[in-house]
């Protein structure tokens, strides 16, 4: 009887920790099929990094996006540049405190040459940064820059 | 009238490119094979360093970074193994923290000076204040580094980019080191096989930005 409840107490807590922080490894390609497959139409993939203040200060802005049009077919996902090693360490304890809501994942590439121009040709690099894509208008956009709420409304907006 | 009307805008058409064209220029910064601009800026010791003050190099690693960027952390011994590996060889590194300090306090002339002063930089490492060094060549994020070899023409850039592709430093036997290569290249009085790379990095805080 004991066993049993230490069971399902051990079930619900795995349930609640997968819940709260599933923080996948993703790799580009994979990110692309993942915009491909999708339902949404707008895609607004944000890079950031723990470590990189600028991208933790405009966090609250993609949520709150993903928030206010949440009937709208967009979909935010928060791409991470922490080392893979940095997975267990700081994003899911990061994701956890902040209680973020939008997908989250890890890059999973070995080489930064490879991927940066993957995502954009445009981009020198630099965090944050931010990829719009529309599969309708079959438009990509990149944004090497921060951006307020109001800002990233309007370029969300522009590109919807 | 019309004439004089069309001429009006034409030369306004021309205006704009010329306006529109240096404004790319400012933006993009220095590609491979264009002549860098010499400076004067503080040295951690206030002393101001320029690169004319050096006859005996045979060019400099140029290298913007900082103190609080996590890259920067991360390569920063890297910075201070190019230079003992190559000044003696001609090839000095110059570090520039081009960060606005009130964006990144630790950033400050202060604390650059005693990460100076505890690392033992064998380098200059020097406060771009205006930013004009960082906009005019170009740098985005840190750490980046210019390779700069002196010709008869000037200051050429002669590599751009990362030190390496192992920021993590996990794999030095795998590891492509491109500004070890392009500086090796160089000193033989040949073309870098790799002139230009890409790397994550903290995005330079700019002071017209708040």
């Amino acid at each position: 009887m004991k066993n049993k409840y230490l069971f399902i107490f051990f079930v619900m807590f795995f349930i609640a920790k997968i819940s709260l922080a599933q923080v996948r490894l993703l790799s580009i390609n994979q990110l692309e099929n993942r915009i491909q497959q999708g339902k949404d139409t707008v895609y607004v993939v944000n890079f950031w990094a723990t470590w990189c203040a600028p991208c933790v200060k405009e966090l609250p802005n993609f949520e709150k996006l993903s928030q206010t049009y949440k009937n709208q077919p967009l979909k935010v996902i928060l791409m991470s540049v922490d080392f893979k090693s940095k997975l267990e360490k700081a994003v899911v304890p990061f994701v956890r405190r902040n209680k973020i809501q939008s997908e989250v994942y890890v890059i999973n590439e070995k080489s930064e040459q490879g991927y940066i121009d993957k995502v954009s040709k445009d981009w020198t690099g630099s965090l944050p940064a931010t990829l719009i894509v529309n599969k309708l208008k079959n438009s990509r956009k990149f944004y090497e820059r921060e951006f307020t709420y109001p800002q990233l409304e309007e370029v969300y907006l522009a590109n919807k | 009238m019309k004439t004089a009307g069309i001429n009006f805008k034409s030369h306004f058409l021309l205006l704009l490119i010329i306006v529109s064209s240096n404004f790319a220029k400012a933006q993009t910064g220095y590609k491979v094979g264009d002549l860098a601009k010499d400076f004067s800026l503080k040295n951690v010791d206030n002393k101001m360093v320029v690169l004319a003050d050096y006859p005996d190099a045979k060019g400099f690693f140029v290298i913007f970074t900082c103190n609080h960027c996590p890259y920067a952390k991360m390569y920063e011994q890297r910075i201070m193994d190019l230079d003992k590996k190559f000044a003696p060889q001609g090839y000095p590194v110059i570090a520039i923290n081009p960060n606005d300090p009130k964006a990144y306090p630790e950033d400050s002339f202060e604390n650059m000076k005693k990460r100076s002063a505890e690392k033992k930089y064998t380098f200059p490492y020097l406060l771009d204040e205006t930013q004009d060094i960082a906009k005019t060549y170009g740098a985005k994020a840190t750490p980046h580094v210019y390779l700069l070899q002196k010709t008869k023409r000037g200051l050429e850039v002669a590599y751009i980019g990362a030190i390496d592709n192992d920021t993590e430093n996990v794999n030095q036997s795998g590891r492509n080191n491109y500004a070890d290569n392009a500086v090796e290249a160089i000193m033989k009085n040949k073309k870098p096989q790799i002139t230009q790379t890409k790397a994550i990095g903290c995005s330079i805080k700019w002071k017209d930005e708040n």
